[in-house]
């Protein structure tokens, strides 16, 4: 919403500079994004056409004599429409005006046009940056007084609005002149609304019917005849023009004159055009109708209409019908003041896509009580400006009328809600100036009327946001709250989550967020299971569905990072997968995923490092799991999104828990990969969670001494090296058992590997004998060689 | 015997002047203390002597090995002393090269400190991640408990439970991505911020309430430099019998303060979200200019922050909590404009699209 200071002051006096006023509109809750000043005029004045006279040397020129309150100076004038009598802006050499071609700005020069010299030149709106009209010459007002610089004359400031969705009362001149007038303590006058009558009365004339009341609680009417349409008047059109309106004719812009001034929407129809004379609101039948921006809209039967005898002339409350538009021709008006029900007029103004000025006011809830004095505001103007007949009276229709209640306010509820004591008289002071009226009821409490503009005000908690904005929310109070803690609720997953993200970036892992919403073809790439949510009104097919697993955007972001990282890139993410649910919401499940691929190290002085392989990504996840407090086995696998024999399940307690593999390169190369190999592995953590929350017991550091043996044998190939080791820890004397060599190759035979353990024999009681632990070993290697077919390898 | 003896140690003190490293010194000690030395002879030959002469020679042999250790002691530490100051002037100004041609530490000390360090891989959180535990911690410290709730939500949490009912004109604050349900099914949307679990927690939870909730938050909306599909909110709630705006005022300044620093200004002003009443959005004095205004706080000095507001009677009547007996506070903050705001980053895109370049500075 724009508001000219200029016009806010015909309804208040306003004493500040802008930027204290846009500061005080602000900190109450109407936030001034923008001042905009028209003006900043230098040698320009107002003065007075004279005299003119044809140029001698040109057919389309004229010399006309301006009189500058005494000084009188002749320019050379192209503009069709100079004439003698007229006010006009008057630039002297040296002014700096907008070339109307270039739109740039520029110093008015000296010169002779034609032969002749031109003292100075009359300006159009253009070339003053007032408007893009560039026909002819501004002409202003009458009274404008001749020699006063144009600055002091027709320079303001506009106050560009955020209006929130609650204030509709604010998308208006007067609503705003309100505010102004309670933040600054000042009286608010509201204009006269009276006028003469004549002729027949309007209920002769006209009807109007309410056919569906719920959608429309009122309807007032006015008729205006022997009207004649033409322009506005200037200081009409330049008030429209700074609000950001275009002018049209004396009828349209009072419709929208008024409007700004009230907030109230009006429509003016061309009252020849109504059929039968009658005005009908109903709801829309099956028809259409052509709407004043020439589309053709079809009608249905949730939308309200604005019809006459025959069909629909206006969607009411959204947009006027072209058949009824009034024209250079037109000498009847009949001005329509109505109250529409806000979710009627919203969902018919969201189905059309049309958002108008009168839409976006009445969504927001109108006070039906707003309609007639805005009516009597647009007849009374618009019989002034076109000097057409008023007839006598008012149609009114308002089945919808409700009575008011005031609303009980006790000084008591201000302190619970603010934290602080307001004094009454200073609660009803405050409310007043606001347009409330307040009535004492007891000591400590105030009955009070609400004014019939703020429909947003319901409930005692609405005044008291009205008594804190007004004095200011930066005077009130700071405290902390002091009541007692809430009992704390531990949350296992976020301290987990929280836990495992510090390990990884220990493990030298980059954490990575990536977006929720990925593609369908994205998922299928990399996963067998495709069932997703998707998304009803996507942007981008990108976008389409809700990841359910993290593997596209670690990859995705793989993908985009490889080409400027030369060394190694290890990322993880932890977050949400979420899970179609039959008829509910989706399970949303915490996952953590990550990706690692190129080199060990980065390259350095130090020499050349090797590549990643399985057992750096499987590194940290034994890292991980360890500092977790959890023992995973990892299996052999079948996922078909990792190159066979390199994939592995990670079970915990008997449950998968998880995945780890080398990425396919089918896979790879599907997302755009060029990086081999890349390894990626996946975590359940809701599954991984009971693991974590054993709790932790401390075991004594052990006294006695250890010992250390090896074993090396030679075992068929396929048989895993944790089948080996888990026979050696098995030894109760055992305490810890590092595989420190494995080989395959000439030195064993084919079809075997060779794998050498070191063991370490330890006990928490006592000292172990040589004998003891050569009897231990040596029931180690038997149990091997039974069990497993191992050999000892010399 | 004793002739003997004293030959024996002045003999011990010529050589051991000459000694002039460790090794050296090793030999001496085997030559006048090792097992095979005279001197031990001597004291192991002490048993066939006549007593008188025993004595005697017991008494020098045992003054001379007395004196042969305490020799010995002194020596290694004068010799070590003098190995490490050799290798302190040898490393000065001189630079070891072994034959291959690689600097080596082996000898004394390295060829050239500014030769980079071996790589060790480095990991970072997500700034997102970073900046919202540095936030839940402060809020953590006053109070709060950080609980969690579902992204995927009904209209009913998002909004309706919210005072937003459908052909609310404040949705268009709230442009929403809408997920594909059966007919007949209850709207289901990407919640559109984190108020929703306003109610969740209430709803299963009674009075005294402290919480703050992060979580991802989702707009439909064509994205900018300052506009992203989805991003992170942290709510917060405080719900008792004595919960005051004043509360709200100082747990947001007390907020403000730990994170921004304590010389910033802190701005209370009135605003609208349907859910709260009193309404609030709280800003901070711009942190480029100080206040005088500039590009970052648009001219006007001022940088908002977040919303917040006192809890809506209704809000509380729909979850059965007595808005006669309690009152409460809400919050709301974008999280990323946070670390835009104190990083000078320019494109709120850049957190999500995940380039190592821009993860990496954080």
């Amino acid at each position: 919403m724009k508001a000219p200071i200029s016009w806010l002051r015909e309804y208040v006096e306003i004493a500040l500079h802008p930027e204290e006023l846009s500061d005080k509109l602000t900190m109450s809750g109407t936030e001034v994004s923008g001042l905009e000043a028209t003006g900043g005029w230098e040698n320009i004045v107002v003065g007075e056409v004279v005299a003119i006279a044809p140029h001698p040397n040109a057919d389309r020129l004229t010399l006309a004599t301006v009189d500058l309150g005494g000084e009188r100076l002749t320019s050379v004038c192209g503009a069709p429409n100079v004439d003698i009598g007229q006010k006009v802006p008057f630039a002297h050499s040296g002014a700096q005006l907008i070339d109307p071609e270039s739109g740039e700005l520029v110093r008015l020069k000296k010169e002779k046009i034609r032969g002749i010299a031109s003292a100075g030149m009359i300006c159009s709106e253009r070339e003053l940056g007032i408007s893009d009209r560039h026909e002819g010459i501004m002409v202003l007002p009458p009274d404008a007084p001749s020699g006063t610089p144009l600055n002091e004359y027709l320079g303001d400031t506009t106050l560009d609005l955020y209006i929130t969705p609650n204030r509709p009362d604010l998308l208006s001149i007067i609503g705003i002149a309100r505010e102004v007038a309670a933040l600054t303590g000042k009286a608010i006058n509201i204009p006269d609304t009276r006028y003469a009558e004549a002729g027949e009365s309007i209920g002769g004339k006209a009807s109007v019917e309410i056919r569906d009341p719920d959608l429309c609680p009122r309807y007032c009417a006015t008729l205006i005849t022997d009207a004649k349409v033409g322009p506005s008047p200037p200081w009409l059109e330049q008030r429209l023009l700074a609000c950001g309106m275009r002018p049209i004719n004396n009828i349209v812009d009072v419709t929208n004159y008024v409007m700004l001034e009230h907030g109230q929407p009006l429509h003016a129809f061309d009252f020849e055009k109504i059929s039968e004379k009658r005005i009908i609101v109903r709801r829309a039948r099956n028809e259409s109708i052509i709407t004043l921006d020439g589309m053709v809209r079809d009608l249905s039967s949730d939308m309200l209409v604005i019809a006459d005898g025959q069909r629909p002339v206006a969607i009411a409350g959204v947009m006027g019908g072209a058949g009824s538009e009034v024209t250079e021709a037109t000498t009847a008006v009949l001005i329509e003041s109505a109250n529409f029900n806000p979710a009627s007029i919203r969902r018919t103004s969201i189905k059309f896509k049309l958002g108008s000025e009168a839409s976006l006011r009445f969504e927001k809830g109108l006070s039906a009580e707003l309609p007639l004095q805005a009516l009597r505001r647009a007849t009374q103007m618009m019989a002034e400006l076109s000097g057409g007949k008023i007839a006598r009276g008012i149609i009114d229709v308002y089945p919808g009328k409700r009575e008011v209640k005031p609303i009980s306010l006790t000084t008591k509820q201000v302190a619970r809600i603010l934290g602080i004591k307001i004094a009454r008289e200073k609660v009803a002071k405050v409310l007043g100036s606001l347009g409330f009226q307040c009535e004492r009821v007891s000591p400590g409490e105030l009955s009070v009327a609400v004014p019939y503009w703020r429909t947003d005000v319901r409930l005692a908690e609405d005044l008291v946001e009205e008594i804190a904005r007004i004095i200011g929310y930066d005077d009130l109070p700071t405290t902390l709250p002091s009541g007692a803690l809430p009992r704390y609720k531990p949350d296992p997953m976020r301290a987990l989550i929280e836990k495992v993200s510090n390990i990884l970036v220990g493990c030298g892992m980059q954490e990575v967020i990536t977006y929720s919403l990925t593609s369908l073809a994205m998922l299928r790439k990399v996963t067998p299971q495709p069932a997703a949510l998707k998304v009803a009104n996507p942007i981008t097919t990108e976008q389409e569905c809700l990841r359910t697993t993290l593997r596209p955007g670690l990859l995705q972001t793989l993908s985009a990072n490889e080409k400027h990282e030369n060394n190694s890139i290890r990322l993880f993410e932890v977050g949400k997968v979420y899970l179609p649910r039959e008829g509910d919401l989706p399970e949303e499940r915490h996952m953590l995923s990550g990706v690692l691929c190129g080199t060990r190290l980065d390259q350095s002085w130090h020499g050349d490092s090797e590549r990643l392989d399985f057992f750096d990504a499987k590194g940290v996840l034994e890292t991980l799991m360890e500092r977790l407090g959890v023992a995973p086995r990892f299996e052999p696998s079948e996922d078909k999104t990792f190159s066979p024999g390199s994939r592995a399940t990670i079970v915990v307690g008997g449950e998968s828990v998880g995945t780890l593999g080398e990425l396919h390169p089918r896979v790879a190369e599907r997302c755009d990969i060029s990086s081999r190999p890349v390894y990626l592995f996946e975590i359940d953590l809701e599954r991984l969670l009971p693991a974590t929350m054993a709790p932790l017991k401390y075991r004594p550091i052990p006294k006695f001494p250890i010992t250390l043996r090896d074993i090396a044998v030679v075992v068929n190939e396929e048989i895993p090296s944790k089948r080996v080791q888990d026979i050696i820890e098995g030894s109760p004397l055992v305490s810890r058992v590092t595989l420190f060599d494995f080989y395959t190759g000439k030195q064993v035979p084919e079809g075997k590997k060779s794998l050498a353990f070191r063991v370490l024999y330890q006990s928490p009681s006592r000292t172990l004998t040589d004998e003891e632990v050569n009897r231990a070993q040596q029931e180690i290697v038997s149990r091997l060689s039974r069990e497993l077919g191992a050999t000892l390898r010399q | 015997m004793l002739e003997k003896l004293a030959e024996i140690k002045s003999k011990a003190i010529d050589e051991l002047s000459s000694l002039s490293d460790l090794r050296e010194l090793e030999a001496w000690r085997v030559r006048y203390l090792g097992k095979k030395s005279e001197l031990t002879q001597i004291l192991r030959g002490l048993a066939s002597l006549p007593l008188e002469e025993r004595k005697a020679v017991s008494a020098s042999a045992n003054e001379l090995k007395a004196f042969f250790e305490t020799s010995h002691r002194e020596n290694k530490e004068s010799l070590k002393e003098r190995a490490y100051q050799e290798m302190e002037a040898a490393t000065v100004g001189r630079q070891i090269t072994l034959p291959t041609g690689i600097p080596s530490a082996e000898t004394f000390g390295i060829p050239d400190v500014t030769l980079p360090g071996r790589p060790i891989p480095l990991g970072r959180l997500h700034p997102t991640t970073q900046m919202l535990c540095r936030i839940c911690d402060i809020f953590v410290a006053l109070g709060f408990q950080v609980v969690e709730g579902p992204e995927v939500e009904w209209d009913y949490y998002n909004f309706e439970a919210l005072n937003i009912p459908p052909d609310h004109p404040a949705r268009d604050m709230f442009a929403t991505f809408w997920i594909e349900t059966e007919s007949g099914q209850r709207p289901m949307l990407l919640r559109t911020h984190t108020s929703p679990m306003q109610i969740r927690v209430m709803e299963r939870t009674q009075p005294p309430v402290r919480v703050v909730v992060p979580g991802k938050v989702y707009r439909y909306e064509a994205t900018d430099a300052t506009h992203e599909s989805m991003f992170y909110q942290i709510e917060g709630l405080a719900v008792d019998e004595h919960t005051t705006f004043s509360d709200l005022k100082g747990t947001l300044y007390e907020f403000a303060k730990r994170l921004f620093g304590e010389e910033r200004r802190v701005r209370f002003r009135c605003d609208y979200f349907p859910f709260v009443e009193p309404g609030v959005e709280m800003a901070i004095d711009c942190m480029a200019c100080g206040g005088s205004g500039c590009r970052l706080c648009s001219g006007t000095g001022w940088i908002e922050i977040l919303g917040a507001g006192m809890v809506h009677p209704d809000v509380l009547r729909r979850v059965n909590y007595d808005p006669e007996v309690y009152t409460g506070f809400a919050f709301g903050l974008g999280l990323e404009r946070i670390p835009m705001l104190l990083y000078g980053i320019d494109d709120i895109r850049l957190f999500y699209s995940n380039d190592l370049r821009f993860l990496r500075q954080f």
